[in-house]
């Protein structure tokens, strides 16, 4: 470190401690006026931020981390980064705007200094410091906020798994299973364990599978089925495909599948009716066909 | 109904395994790397098929082929890619499909396109189911180069 930027860090130091609460007021103006903010980021929300984080750069100048890896070393601030792009990745703000947002902490720290009397040279010193350290910040945020965003795609992924999976009792003995989208290896192994567990604890007799919601059935599909009903089977209990759309017919008659050994059914109210008579229950009211 | 010159629009660049790859300026092309582009690939189908103005049946025809085709070049060749090229010409409206992998090629394709041929653990009809949904259908493989299968549907009968 030469002795430009030993002084130009400390003129820095200087002023963040004096003048902390107008950078942050004046950093939270420049984020307003560009409109940069957007997501439901309340004005006082930033308020908050911006003095976390000026308050966090003012005590990891003060200390002896050199400029470089301020951001990263230095626990406080680098939370403060984090939690600024975690919380705008949440809000859905763009990546771009979010970076921006923290670039603009520039103008504002620049602002202050440019009220320090100070020559070129020094003004030019302090510059480089300001640079150096908010692009660290702006270039961590980036990556925070990245990881903000998959992370919630892993959720929704792992949520989606679990929703789209249940297995409903629709009467005594009877289980159904609504499925709805893309039925691929991991899902049908989900659903039949599911389905295998619900048999056993309801000690279910007939299980519906209901496919209304699937969009294709190609010979994948139809080979996940057939396997889990003859699991279901297996377990002693019968099976009833149903939803069986005119389109999904007449291709698994093309695709020459051989589903006849299964029983299937148009809709979910004729496979219940099944069901019933399969268990030998008797329906309050039958169905209407129009 | 036969729809002559359904060849060639414009001759593509010549793929190593000794075919040329047949699609017109129109069509797009979708990856096959992950199962997750099985999905991808499925949903692109079916966009196409039903700006197209494919009846609702023939759209499911038609995906259904696709995803057998694009789940054989998944699981037997390694990965591979899907060409979409939708056909408006004066005779007709209609999509073709190609599907093209660099995998391990099909020793016998008049073989494999019969039913309950299989060399995996699958059903063995998908890529006799294939040609079934589909209108014209052409398997070309090398051996040991990879497998080109086009299929084309028309929306007209």
């Amino acid at each position: 470190m030469n002795r430009s930027e030993a002084s130009a860090r400390s003129i820095l130091t200087g002023v963040l401690e004096r003048q902390q609460t107008a950078i942050a007021e004046r950093w939270v103006q420049v984020q307003m006026e560009r409109g940069e903010v957007g997501g439901g980021l309340a004005e006082d929300e930033l308020r908050e931020e911006a003095d976390a984080l000026v308050a966090a750069l003012s005590s990891g100048l003060a200390g002896d981390l050199p400029v470089e890896r301020v951001v990263a070393q230095h626990r406080q601030l680098h939370d403060a980064v984090t939690d600024l792009s975690m919380r705008r990745a949440r809000a859905g703000t763009s990546p771009t705007a979010t970076s921006l947002a923290v670039l603009s902490l520039k103008e504002a720290l620049l602002a202050c200094v440019a009220e320090e009397s100070l020559d070129t040279r020094g003004s030019l010193a302090v510059a480089r410091v300001v640079n150096r350290l908010v692009d660290a910040a702006g270039a961590l945020s980036f990556e925070t906020y990245v990881e903000g965003r998959e992370e919630i795609i892993r959720r929704q992924n792992r949520q989606l798994m679990e929703l789209s999976t249940p297995v409903v009792q629709l009467w005594r003995e009877i289980l159904a299973v609504p499925l709805i989208g893309n039925l691929d290896t991991a899902r049908s192994q989900v659903v039949m364990e599911n389905l295998l567990e619900a048999i056993q604890e309801h000690e279910a007799a007939v299980a519906i599978i209901d496919i209304t919601g699937v969009p294709t059935v190609d010979t994948s599909v139809a080979q996940h089925l057939m396997q889990t009903v003859k699991a279901v089977r297996l377990m002693g209990a019968d099976c009833v495909i149903s939803g069986i759309r005119p389109g999904i017919a007449q291709t698994i008659v093309q695709l020459g599948i051989d589903l006849s050994g299964i029983q299937t059914r148009a809709t979910l109210a004729d496979a219940l009716e099944t069901a019933m008579g399969l268990t030998g229950q008797r329906a309050p009211y039958a169905p209407e066909h129009p | 109904m036969t729809h002559p010159g359904e060849e060639a629009h414009h001759g593509g660049e010549s793929a190593d395994a000794g075919w040329a790859l047949e699609t017109s300026e129109a069509a797009r092309s979708y990856p096959v790397r992950t199962e997750a582009d099985l999905l991808t690939v499925r949903h692109a189908v079916r966009d196409a098929t039903e700006e197209l103005g494919f009846s609702l049946v023939d759209q499911t025809r038609v995906v259904t082929a696709a995803s057998e085709l694009v789940r054989n070049a998944y699981v037997h060749g390694g990965g591979g890619t899907l060409f979409i090229d939708p056909l408006r010409q004066a005779r007709g409206v209609g999509i073709r499909l190609v599907v093209t992998d660099e995998g391990p090629g099909i020793e016998d394709a008049r073989q494999a396109i019969v039913d309950g041929f299989t060399t995996g653990s699958g059903l063995g009809h998908g890529l006799g189911g294939a040609r079934r949904l589909m209108h014209t259908f052409e398997v070309h493989s090398v051996p040991g180069k990879g497998t080109m299968v086009t299929a084309v549907r028309w929306t007209d009968r």
